[in-house]
């Protein structure tokens, strides 16, 4: 298949996710902020998941040091001028579907289409600030449909492989940078005995159980572990449960299988370092993950998905000899 | 009752036989229901994204600049008849032009047999000397053509045809011509058991096997690619959807490369060698090394490939000299000239303005012909005599009188009428026909074509970038 046709169904795909992951990000802020806090730990919040994007200068430059939640919310959902917002994201994603129409199916193409269309026919009619939630669910099923469409449509060639790539590692991405910013926020701790840090504990309930909310792993923690809300278990969930369809493990096996089917004379070395870093996740353990240094290990595996985006970049999308 | 021709309506008010059916079905259609099947249209459309884009405009809602073709739920129906005899044409037409082009960039027979003055043919900035004495797969040029019919009403009270304008470079429109039979179908599917409709959904498969038919000597399995522009062209959606029909890769100049006498595609498999390149990007724009150094939208040293035979476009570079409105007038000698056969369709009678008595003619009837450009498309740079203002028409003069020879002048035909839906009702408006004729080891063509509308009444211009619209176009079959 073409190079171009490639690079645009791995980007139509990786803008959607990146979309569905902004509204599960701002979903689980939103529904936070509902709870009694401080006004100090809301704010948190809300720069924490700016900082995710590292979007904080660009935000500042707007809107002000103050950073309140209308604001955040209207920069990452409505806002042109941020290319991250969700606006952008699906805008993206629709002009890559648009630039590769007649490589997707009709019901592929349509939806992207009618998602954009209707993006901005709930933002005109007041749906977002009528009920954020309401809006970011919408947001989140309209890329559960485009996916399912994806899967249940398309032909099981490269194009299909390239999208899932595209999918797997934004995923990959978006859930590190979730991770490091909500174990930056409250770092991991040992199991504590006793009953001497309750009020703490009620925090950290809070804490954890937002973020596996925002990753749809909150029924999923309690079924694997049926026990009480751990960090080190909600690190182990996201980073290296295989089954956990969010954890950089599935994430990271499903860019390897889709790679694998793909390779031509020039990807070796990609293929290599996207095994390496699968192969690193699935050999390794949780405590010696924590002990070596949580922000350490994530920061690295975010460079190496950066890295291996680049090789994939180089080696089937814009190949730069001829 | 329009003093013209009308598609439905004979003179005395009377339905036409061909339309008696449709005629007794829409008069059992609610308004509401009718209304409510127009909205359903317009959704659908914007759904699958059936667009065009127009240049340098932005939606009200700033959605960017892609539009809607109006489309009008009362189909053009010609009969069986008429369709045989305008069919026999076309082939005639398109093979004579064939062979003219073939004549032109080699032995120039019909120059030395002072038919075509040769320097309306040489000194024209259509006229590609590079494609001297290239020879081309079947002889063929324009692989497809589109071919502007209109009708007029005659002095017996029926109507004649005219070619109106041939298209030899890049015509383009026949992706609407099948989502508006998908569009009736799906609306109004009980009417195809009313009425026996000619199917048009086979245009896809007849556009390929030309495509294929044209590919270089020896190349058994030709891999074919439609090139385009890029989404922002106008036509995108039709290179887009072409490419699907006919399951080939939609490409771009810079998906493309030549190397050591072919040209290749860039693959996620590395590079791969294309046959046949049905092209929709202008002659201008398609080696930054032969034509235009400022395009990014062909591909480098594409030229000397083709040159060689090594790879075939589609249509072939220079056909514009053949549809230039400067030699339109002589198609008719052609096609006696390369067929020794009388022609079948009429040419609309016109003046060129470079000689001196057609010139004069012109300035002194202005108010009532239609001058146009003779490069001129898209119904730009055209004055509509009886539509113009006096202010219009002086300037359009001193336009003419500047550069006579750029300009050709034609009756203002009464082009027929077809009822079509407008804010008042169902109302009269003028209608033209595309037939799309297409030229590979044979000549075929689905039956029928494009009928555009012009929705201002009594509005002349059809064209989809002048506020035109679209219909179906029925061939029956009885």
């Amino acid at each position: 298949m073409l190079s171009r046709t490639a690079d645009h169904l791995f980007w139509m795909a990786r803008y959607m996710e990146r979309a569905e992951n902004t509204a599960r990000m701002l979903d689980v802020n939103y529904q936070t902020s509902l709870l009694p806090q401080s006004t100090d730990a809301a704010e948190q919040g809300w720069r924490g998941l700016l900082s995710i994007c590292e979007l904080m200068p660009a935000f500042e430059a707007k809107y002000g040091k103050e950073v309140r939640a209308r604001d955040v919310m209207n920069f990452m959902v409505r806002d042109e001028s941020n290319p991250s917002s969700i606006a952008c994201c699906l805008h993206a994603a629709r002009e890559n579907a648009r630039a590769v129409r007649g490589t997707l199916t009709t019901e592929v193409w349509e939806t992207q289409n009618q998602t954009w269309l209707e993006f901005g026919r709930l933002l005109r009619d007041g749906a977002f600030e009528k009920d954020p939630s309401e809006f970011y669910e919408w947001v989140k099923f309209r890329s559960h449909l485009s996916r399912g469409v994806t899967v249940g449509t398309m032909l099981q060639d490269e194009s299909l492989n390239f999208i899932r790539i595209g999918t797997f590692l934004e995923r990959a991405d978006n859930t590190a940078r979730l991770l490091d910013v909500k174990f930056s926020e409250l770092p991991a701790t040992p199991p504590h005995d006793g009953a001497d840090a309750a009020d703490s504990e009620e925090t950290d309930f809070y804490h954890w159980s937002a973020l596996l909310r925002s990753v749809s792993g909150f029924m999923i923690y309690r079924k694997v572990y049926r026990s009480l809300i751990r960090s080190d278990r909600v690190a182990e969930l996201l980073i290296l449960r295989a089954d956990m369809p969010r954890s950089l493990m599935a994430c990271m096996n499903e860019v390897v299988l889709n790679l694998e089917l793909v390779a031509n004379e020039q990807s070796a070395e990609t293929l290599r370092s996207a095994g390496r870093l699968r192969a690193d996740l699935q050999y390794g353990r949780i405590d010696e993950i924590l002990q070596a240094g949580l922000h350490e290990f994530l920061e690295q595996f975010l460079d190496r998905v950066n890295n291996l985006g680049a090789g994939i970049g180089r080696d089937f999308l814009v190949p730069v000899a001829a | 009752m329009t003093t013209g021709f009308d598609e439905m309506h004979a003179a005395d008010g009377s339905v036409r036989p061909h339309y008696r059916t449709f005629a007794e079905w829409l008069a059992k259609q609610s308004d509401d229901v009718m209304r409510d099947q127009r909205d359903e249209a317009e959704m659908i459309f914007r759904r699958v994204g059936i667009t065009f884009a127009v240049y340098g405009l932005k939606d009200e809602d700033g959605a960017g600049t892609e539009r809607l073709i109006p489309f009008d739920l009362i189909p053009r129906v010609i009969p069986r008849d008429e369709w045989r005899e305008m069919r026999a044409g076309l082939r005639q037409r398109v093979m004579a032009l064939n062979r003219f082009l073939h004549d032109v960039y080699h032995g120039q027979e019909i120059l030395k047999a002072g038919i075509v003055p040769s320097e309306q043919v040489l000194n024209n900035a259509q006229y590609r000397p590079e494609m001297m004495g290239v020879d081309l797969p079947e002889g063929v040029y324009s692989h497809i053509a589109g071919i502007d019919m209109v009708r007029a009403p005659a002095p017996d009270g029926s109507g004649a045809y005219y070619v109106l304008e041939d298209n030899l470079r890049v015509p383009s429109g026949v992706s609407y011509m099948l989502e508006n039979r998908k569009m009736t179908m799906r609306l109004f599917p009980e009417l195809f058991g009313l009425n026996r409709v000619a199917p048009v959904a086979h245009y896809p498969d007849l556009l390929l096997e030309t495509l294929r038919d044209v590919a270089p000597a020896g190349v058994d399995d030709p891999t074919v690619v439609v090139l385009t522009p890029g989404m922002y062209n106008s036509a995108y959606f039709e290179h887009a959807f072409l490419a699907q029909q006919m399951g080939v890769e939609l490409v771009e100049g810079q998906d493309l490369f030549a190397q050591d006498g072919f040209v290749y595609m860039r693959t996620t498999q590395g590079p791969k060698r294309v046959d046949v390149i049905y092209r929709r990007v202008d002659d201008d724009f398609l080696d930054p090394t032969a034509f235009r150094p400022d395009s990014t939208l062909g591909c480098a040293g594409l030229l000397e490939v083709y040159r060689r035979g090594n790879v075939n476009l589609c249509n072939a570079i220079g056909t514009g000299i053949a549809d230039d409105k400067s030699i339109y007038p002589y198609v008719p000698k052609m096609i006696e000239f390369y067929l020794g056969e009388r022609p079948i369709l009429n040419n609309v009678p016109t003046h060129m303005c470079r000689d001196p008595e057609a010139l004069r003619y012109t300035l002194a009837h202005l108010n009532e012909l239609v001058v146009k450009e003779v490069h001129g498309a898209g119904g730009y740079g055209m004055l509509v005599g009886p539509a113009a203002t006096k202010v219009e028409i002086e300037a359009f003069r001193k336009q003419l009188q500047a550069n006579p020879s750029n300009y050709i002048a034609q009756p203002t035909l009464s082009l027929s009428t077809c009822p079509t839906y407008v804010a008042s009702g169902i109302a009269p408006r003028h209608i033209d026909l595309r037939p799309f004729v297409l030229s590979g080891k044979s000549v075929q063509m689905v039956p029928g074509g494009l009928t555009r509308v012009a929705l201002k009444q009594g509005s002349l211009v059809v064209n989809s970038s002048q506020g035109g619209g679209t219909k179906d176009t029925w061939v029956l079959e009885n």
